[in-house]
C-alpha cells in the first residue's frame, strides 16, 4: 500500500481534460436562458448572442426570444463552451470519514465514548427554516433516513428555528454539547455568512470553540465553505442523519486520541 | 363536476366535533386580551406612526396603559376618555404620553369614554366598508380572473424592487401578488413603519408597504383589465395589528390560520387564539380572503400518511373562521402537492385528496400549494412536477392556485422563473379547461377508496382531539408532528386577564357588520 502511494506521488499526474459533452466528445454545448431588463426587438436578441459569445461560446443562438412586458424579455441559447478543466488537478475538499450506518454509529458511539453523544442543533439567527434542521435531526429524518433523535446512543436536543446564537452557545453549554449543529437555509445577500461567523466567534468568546465539533449544512453550504468559516465540517444537499453521524464520532475519536 | 361518493354522515360528524373543539377553545381564551389586540384597537382608531427610537406609537401607548395598571380595562375606552378631556385626537394622545407629557387614568365617566369610543370605532368602521365596496367596485369595472387564480410571490426584500416586478408578474397573467415579508418579522412584537428597502427573504410588512403595493396594482389592473388581489402575511406576534393596516389600506387576502403560528413560530398558543379571533373578525369585516396553513403539515410530515391531519386542521380552522364571522367564501383553507414523486400512484392519491378537500369544503375558496418539499435543484424535473400540480388543480377545480417555481429549493424566484410558471399554468389551465366534465372517478376505484380512507382517519382524529381537547392535542404533536404546550412558546407575556369591565368597541361593530 504505502509504496503504491510513493510510486503515485512520484509519477507525473496524466492531464484529463473535459468540457460539455452535447452528442459528440469534445462538442463543447451548453444551453442557458436568461432574463434582459429591456423590451424584445432584433437589436435585444443581437444582445443577447453577443452577451453568449462573451462568456465564452462560440457560435451562440438564439434558439427562443420572448418579450415579457414591462421591459423585460426572456432569452433561451445554445453555444460550443471555448473553455475547458483539467480534473486531475482538482481536489476537492470533503470530510474525510467513512459513513456507517445507524447500528454501525451506534456501536461505534458506544465502543468509544462509552455514553451517550450529545448533539444540540438549531437554525440560527433570522433564518425561520426548520426544514433543514428536522430533515437531520427529527426521530422521522427526511426520504427513509431516520433523524438523530432515533439513535439510541445520541442525545438529540433539536431548538428549531430562529435561534438566537448566545441562547444556542448558553444550550450547548448547559448541555455539555459533544457537537453543535447548524443549518441555515436562508442565504439572500449572504446573511447565512454572516450568522455563521457570528456564532463561531461567540464559541471563541465563551473558550469553548476546541471542546465542540461545529457543524453546518444546508442547501447552499459546501465543505469548503464551512472549512473556510471555521467550521469542523459542512453538508450540503442529499446529507442525511447517518452522515453527520458519522463525521461527528470519526472527529470525536480522532480528537480523543491525540 | 364529477364527484367521489363520501359518506356525508361521517362529514357531518368531522364538521361538529370541529365546531366543538373550536368553540372549547374559544370560550376558554375570552376572558385575555393581548398586548397586540390592544395596539390594533388604537390604530383603528388613529394611531400611527413612531417615536425618534422608530418604536410605533400604539406599543408606547400600549406599554404606558401597562405601566398604569390600566390595559385590563380595554384600551379605547382610557385614550377615549382622555381624548374628549384634552379636546385631543387619538394621535396627539400617543404623541404627548410617548413625549412624557401625560400620563393616562381611568376616565371620569365610563360610559361617555365608551361613547366616544364607539363613536371613533364606527367611523374607522365606516372607512373600511367603503374600502370593501370600492374593491366591489373595481371587480365590476375591470372584470377578474376565471379561477384558479395564478398566485405569485414577490421577495426583492426592497418595496419598490417589489412593485417593478409584481407588476411585470401581473402583466404576465397573475390574478394574486403576495409580497413576502423578511424572515423573522413573525417574531417582531411591533409593526416596523414606513416604506421599507431592506429584509431578508422578502421585506418588512408596513402600512405603507401596503399603500405603495395596492396603489401600483389599482395601476395596472386597470391597465390589463383585471383586479389584482394583494396579499400579505397576517401571522405572527402582530397579526391584529396587521390585520387592522390590512383593512384600511384595502388588502384582498391575508395568510392567516389559526395555529400556524403555534405550530412553526413556537408562538405561545394563548397568544394565537386569542390574536386569530381577533385578526380574523377584521379580515372577515374587510372582505379579505384568509389563507390557512395546512399545506406546511406536508413540509414536515409525510404527505401521504399525513393527509387526514390537513383535513381535520381545515375543519377546525373553519369554525375558528365562522366565530370570526368569515363566510365560506373567504376561507381560504391549504393544502399542497407534496407527495413523494417515487411513490407509485401518488399522482392518484393527489387527485384523491384535492378532490375530497373540494368536495368537504364545497363553497370555500381554496387554496392549493405546489411541491416544495420534494424539489431538487433539477429544474428540468421541477417544471414537470409544478405542471402534473397544474393538472389536479384545473382537474378538481382549486380556486387559489400558488405557482410553482421549478427554481423552488434553489433561490427566491428570477422574473423569468415566474414568467415559466404562468406559461406552464396557462397551458394546461387552457388544454385541460372542461376536462373535469368529461371524466368521472371510477365508483369504487383507487382514487375514491382513497379519499374514503382520508375521511375516515380525520373523523378519529378529530374525535381524538375533542376527547382531549385542542391545546392537549398540539401537544401531543398531531399536527406537523411538532409538539407545543400551552405555556410555552414566544408572547405569553402580551396576554392579559381582561377585567370585568374590559371594553373594545370594533367586536360589536365588526361582528355585526361581517356578512
Amino acid at each position: 500500500m504505502s509504496a503504491n502511494m510513493n510510486k503515485h506521488l512520484t509519477e507525473a499526474v496524466a492531464e484529463n481534460w473535459v468540457k460539455p459533452y452535447g452528442d459528440t466528445m469534445n462538442d463543447g454545448r451548453v444551453q442557458l436562458s436568461f432574463t434582459l431588463p429591456v423590451a424584445l426587438d432584433e437589436n435585444a436578441k443581437e444582445a443577447a448572442r453577443q452577451l453568449a459569445l462573451e462568456m465564452g461560446l462560440d457560435e451562440p443562438s438564439v434558439v427562443h426570444a420572448e418579450d415579457m412586458g414591462q421591459g423585460f424579455s426572456f432569452y433561451v441559447l445554445y453555444g460550443q463552451c471555448k473553455h475547458r478543466v483539467d480534473l486531475s488537478r482538482i481536489k476537492v475538499a470533503k470530510p474525510e470519514f467513512e459513513t456507517l450506518d445507524k447500528d454501525g454509529i451506534n456501536a461505534l458511539i458506544a465502543e468509544k465514548m462509552g455514553r451517550k453523544m450529545v448533539v444540540v442543533g438549531a437554525c440560527i439567527e433570522t433564518d425561520a427554516h426548520t426544514v433543514g434542521i428536522d430533515a437531520i435531526m427529527n426521530m422521522k429524518g427526511y426520504n427513509g433516513h431516520k433523524g438523530l433523535e432515533s439513535y439510541h446512543e445520541v442525545r438529540a436536543i433539536n431548538m428549531g428555528a430562529q435561534v438566537d446564537s448566545e441562547e444556542l452557545v448558553a444550550r450547548a453549554i448547559e448541555e455539555r454539547a459533544d457537537v453543535i449543529l447548524v443549518s441555515q437555509v436562508v442565504t439572500q445577500k449572504n446573511i447565512h455568512l454572516d450568522n455563521l461567523t457570528r456564532l463561531s466567534d461567540l464559541l471563541e468568546a465563551e473558550g469553548i470553540r476546541d471542546r465542540v465539533i461545529l457543524v453546518v449544512g444546508g442547501p447552499r453550504i459546501s465543505h469548503e465553505l464551512a472549512k473556510e468559516l471555521g467550521y469542523d465540517a459542512g453538508f450540503g444537499t442529499k446529507s442525511y442523519a447517518e452522515d453527520v453521524a458519522s463525521f461527528a464520532i470519526h472527529e470525536w475519536t480522532k480528537r480523543h486520541a491525540a | 363536476m364529477s364527484q367521489l361518493n363520501l359518506d356525508q354522515g361521517q362529514i357531518d360528524r368531522a364538521r361538529e366535533s370541529a365546531r366543538r373543539i373550536a368553540h372549547r377553545v374559544f370560550d376558554d381564551m375570552s376572558q385575555y386580551t393581548t398586548t397586540t389586540v390592544e395596539r390594533a384597537t388604537l390604530r383603528l382608531m388613529g394611531v400611527d406612526g413612531v417615536d425618534d427610537n422608530q418604536i410605533p406609537l400604539p406599543n408606547r401607548l400600549v406599554s404606558h396603559l401597562q405601566e398604569q395598571g390600566l390595559l385590563q380595562h380595554g384600551a379605547a375606552a382610557v385614550v377615549a376618555g382622555a381624548m374628549a378631556e384634552h379636546s385631543l385626537g387619538a394621535q396627539q394622545i400617543a404623541e404627548a404620553v410617548a413625549a412624557g407629557k401625560l400620563v393616562l387614568a381611568r376616565p371620569k365617566s365610563d360610559k361617555t369614554a365608551r361613547q366616544s369610543a364607539e363613536a371613533i370605532a364606527a367611523r374607522m368602521c365606516e372607512h373600511v366598508a367603503a374600502q370593501r365596496a370600492f374593491r366591489a367596485q373595481q371587480i365590476e369595472k375591470v372584470g377578474e380572473a376565471r379561477t384558479p387564480w395564478l398566485y405569485l410571490i414577490v421577495a426583492t426584500g426592497n418595496i419598490f424592487e417589489d412593485i417593478v416586478q409584481a407588476r411585470a408578474a401581473a402583466e404576465q397573467g397573475a390574478d394574486i401578488v403576495a409580497v413576502i415579508r423578511s424572515t423573522g418579522q413573525s417574531l417582531l412584537d411591533y409593526v416596523p413603519y414606513g416604506a421599507t428597502t431592506e429584509g431578508f427573504g422578502g421585506t418588512y410588512a408596513t402600512q405603507e408597504n401596503f399603500r405603495l403595493m395596492r396603489a401600483a396594482l389599482d395601476e395596472v389592473g386597470a391597465k390589463i383589465g383585471r383586479y389584482i388581489r394583494l396579499t400579505n402575511y397576517c401571522s405572527g406576534l402582530c397579526m391584529p395589528e396587521i390585520a387592522a393596516m390590512g383593512a384600511m389600506e384595502r388588502l384582498d387576502m391575508m395568510l392567516n390560520d389559526s395555529m400556524y403560528g403555534i405550530i412553526f413560530r413556537d408562538i405561545n398558543m394563548k397568544r394565537t387564539f386569542i390574536d386569530q379571533f381577533f385578526s380574523r373578525m377584521v379580515n372577515a369585516y374587510a372582505g379579505i380572503i384568509i389563507n390557512t396553513g395546512e399545506d406546511n403539515y406536508l413540509t414536515t410530515a409525510d404527505a401521504f400518511d399525513a393527509a387526514h391531519t390537513v383535513l381535520a386542521s381545515q375543519l377546525i380552522n373553519e369554525q375558528f373562521a365562522y366565530i370570526s364571522g368569515l363566510k365560506p367564501d373567504q376561507m381560504g383553507l391549504g393544502h399542497a402537492f407534496e407527495i413523494n414523486p417515487d411513490l407509485e400512484n401518488g399522482f392518484l392519491w393527489e387527485v384523491a385528496h384535492a378532490q375530497l378537500v373540494r368536495q368537504v369544503f364545497p363553497e370555500a375558496c381554496l387554496k392549493y400549494m405546489p411541491p416544495t418539499k420534494h424539489m431538487t435543484g433539477n429544474i428540468f424535473k421541477g417544471h414537470v412536477q409544478d405542471a402534473l400540480f397544474n393538472v389536479v388543480s384545473t382537474l378538481t377545480g382549486q380556486n387559489i392556485h400558488l405557482l410553482g417555481m421549478m427554481t423552488e429549493a434553489i433561490h427566491t424566484p428570477f422574473i423569468q422563473d415566474r414568467f415559466l410558471a404562468i406559461q406552464n399554468a396557462k397551458y394546461v389551465f387552457g388544454t385541460m379547461r372542461d376536462l373535469h366534465e368529461e371524466v368521472e372517478f371510477r365508483a369504487g376505484g383507487r382514487i375514491e377508496r382513497r379519499a374514503q380512507e382520508v375521511l375516515g382517519e380525520t373523523v378519529g382524529i378529530l374525535a381524538d382531539i375533542e376527547k382531549i381537547g385542542l391545546p392537549a392535542a398540539i401537544g401531543r404533536g398531531t399536527f406537523a408532528d411538532i409538539s407545543r404546550t400551552m405555556d410555552g412558546g414566544k408572547g405569553l407575556d402580551g396576554v392579559i386577564a381582561k377585567s370585568p369591565d374590559y371594553y373594545n368597541p370594533f367586536p360589536d361593530l365588526m361582528l355585526a357588520g361581517a356578512n
